[in-house]
């Protein structure tokens, strides 16, 4: 039997992430009129979900990972009325926003909170997806560089985040380092451990060109959430691309919900315009997917680059050598001038 | 040495943990204070068993077995390392008795000491009760510190890398008192006007050592000879109780902002080396408790 009759009639939320991920490559500068216009059109679309945060979650206005055009409260007090039938989703990192973050976001009237955490760290999420499910809200637990942990391990840490309350849990690829197997594993072993009526989610990078093969077979494995960036727009790579994730499923009968041509428009006319770059697969994006490095790291180590005359690259390679995690901002111009001095030293 | 003739201040370590084991070993090593008593609460605990054999007195009764021996042991400092909630009962007891405490849990009922930055003043105030913020605080606001005492700082941010084995149950539960307490006295005693923390926790295998980065952005142009001086000033006093403790790269400058990039080795006392964040908590505590100690051992150098 083919994956296409199997996965007919499968009915799946996708989430999408352009406002939020989409916050890397635009510096966090994306205005409150541009996050307003691009929601009510994924809400026209029929997107049911929708992020709407600075890219490094609630209280990630810093120097380390830069200030938004606009706080966090400023974007949903805009972006949540105006929507029709979306729901509006915030992210939070336990270790840089707080539960006073969250508490916040809920007046704001988010529906959804994601806490995320490096995939072997879940048990710092236990007081923020606790007080998410107080609160009434979808409460996602984020499990973030699951690569860097087997799936028994994922599974475990999993299991912490549904203890402490959430109702949806995510293996998320943050590196876009996974291939489809490595993706069904981990998605199979949360299918198998966690209880029936947990949710299991897949977050994917694109910097392999793996996001929507890698979303197939989470769905194929039994995820019923996919986190995809309208017109791609997220960091490195950018994610699943929304538009061309929604025709696959369309072409093999996985319910969305979303209608192609109109997300497509959305992509085309709302979120492409907006790039300061092409979001897309480069010799450095690349290297993100291929060393298995956190793919926020995609512009500061450009900028360091430019600052220290270090190639990306090499930066890069560095950052994932040294193990670093989602968060780890700071070490890149530390690495840099590293580099730089071991350089020195060799000439 | 400064205690020459003089006797050594008796005190008491509540909490036989890793933290707590640590503290012992360096009080061990102090020429001006004596580790008399450690309390704990399991009669099973081998934080106490190996207390006992070094020598000190056990209970495992929690404070209430202290209090009846406090007097007759002269036991004048107590160290917590306990939690915030049980903190603030032993604060009281041990209080009444008139035990000077410094507090390495997070209640921080006391003012925050940070001891190159402001020991000092909390000595001349009379302070009974300090508290020692957090590992990220002790290794990243004498830097703030080192910048604002040369010109006025707008907003200061640190972030603490530290690996996963060095962070216990305690401070993952509740990890956002790490980022709220280090924020607060990023501003009250590293003096920026605004603060924020940042906290990382690194799985790595090998375990990595202590990492912290701090951006401080100034009101004026930053004096670059002047603050790169003050830094290096900073490291070494630092470097007094941790010799771990390092510059790895910068100042940087850009604009109004001024980078340091610190690792913090630790001493490698009863906790691995990597956890600079955990030896810097003990040995800013011991320092604390030393100066304490001179205090009561000569009121008149140092009191207001």
């Amino acid at each position: 039997m083919s994956a296409t009759t199997r996965l007919k009639g499968r009915k799946i939320a996708v989430h999408d992430m352009s406002l939020r991920d989409g916050m890397h490559p635009k510096r966090h500068q994306i205005s409150v009129e541009q996050m307003k216009t691009v929601a009510v059109g994924l809400d026209q679309a029929g997107v049911p979900l929708i992020e709407v945060t600075h890219g490094d979650g609630l209280g990630g206005a810093s120097v380390n990972y830069g200030f938004a055009a606009a706080s966090d409260e400023d974007y949903l007090r805009a972006v949540v009325p105006l929507m029709k039938r979306a729901k509006i989703s915030a992210l939070l990192l336990p270790g840089i926003g707080t539960v006073d973050e969250l508490r916040m976001a809920a007046d704001c009237g988010i529906a959804c909170i994601r806490v995320a955490t490096h995939c072997t760290e879940a048990d710092v999420s236990e007081q923020h997806i606790a007080l998410g499910r107080k609160l009434g809200l979808d409460t996602v637990g984020f499990l973030m560089m699951s690569h860097m942990a087997d799936p028994s391990k994922i599974l475990e840490q999993a299991r912490l985040m549904e203890s402490y309350g959430a109702n949806c849990i995510y293996t998320t690829d943050s590196a876009g380092y996974m291939l489809p197997e490595d993706v069904a594993e981990r998605v199979d072993a949360l299918r198998q451990g966690l209880k029936p009526e947990t949710e299991i989610g897949f977050h994917g990078h694109h910097n392999l060109a793996m996001g929507v093969a890698n979303s197939i077979a989470a769905v194929t494995a039994g995820a019923s959430r996919i986190d995809c960036a309208c017109g791609g727009m997220g960091a490195g790579a950018g994610n699943t691309p929304m538009e061309v994730f929604i025709a696959v499923a369309e072409r093999m009968g996985i319910e969305t919900g979303v209608d192609t041509f109109r997300i497509m428009d959305v992509a085309e006319d709302l979120v492409t315009p907006m790039m300061d770059f092409p979001v897309r697969i480069d010799r450095n994006s690349l290297t993100l997917g291929y060393a298995g490095t956190y793919s926020s790291f995609l512009l500061f180590a450009k900028r360091a680059e430019k600052q220290y005359g270090v190639p990306a690259r090499d930066i890069l390679v560095e950052m994932g050598r040294r193990k670093t995690v989602g968060g780890q901002e700071d070490m890149i111009e530390d690495v840099a001038l590293d580099l730089l001095k071991n350089r020195s030293v060799a000439v | 040495m400064g205690s020459c003739g003089m006797e050594k201040v008796r005190c008491a370590l509540i909490g036989p943990g890793n933290i707590g084991t640590d503290l012992l070993y360096k009080l061990k090593r102090s020429p001006v204070l004596e580790p008399v008593w450690m309390v704990g609460i399991d009669p099973a605990s081998e934080g106490l068993a190996r207390a006992r054999e070094m020598g000190l007195k056990t209970t495992d009764q929690g404070v209430d077995g202290l209090l009846p021996h406090v007097h007759a042991d002269g036991i004048q400092i107590a160290f917590d390392s306990t939690s915030a909630y049980v903190h603030a009962e032993n604060a009281r007891k041990l209080g009444e008795l008139g035990v000077l405490m410094i507090d390495l849990t997070p209640a921080a009922i006391g003012p925050y000491c940070i001891p190159p930055v402001n020991l000092a003043e909390q000595l001349e105030r009379g302070a009974t009760n300090v508290n020692m913020v957090t590992c990220g605080g002790q290794a990243t606001i004498p830097m703030v510190a080192a910048v604002s005492r040369v010109q006025a700082v707008e907003y200061g941010e640190i972030i603490a890398t530290v690996s996963s084995k060095s962070v216990g149950p305690g401070t993952r539960k509740n990890i956002d008192e790490f980022t709220r307490t280090t924020a607060g006295a990023v501003r009250d005693v590293g003096g920026a006007k605004k603060g924020k923390a940042i906290i990382i926790i690194n799985p790595a295998e090998p375990p990595l050592m202590m990492r912290d980065t701090v951006h401080c952005l100034t009101v004026e142009t930053p004096d670059q000879a002047a603050i790169t001086a003050s830094v290096h000033r900073m490291i070494a006093e630092v470097q007094k109780y941790v010799p771990g403790y390092r510059l790895k790269n910068g100042p940087v400058f850009e604009g109004r902002r001024v980078s340091i990039f610190l690792e913090v080795e630790g001493l490698g006392d009863y906790l691995p080396k990597y956890a600079g964040n955990l030896d810097i908590m003990t040995a800013a505590a011991a320092r604390t408790g030393e100066m304490f100690a001179r205090r009561l051992q000569s009121p008149g150098a140092v009191a207001a």
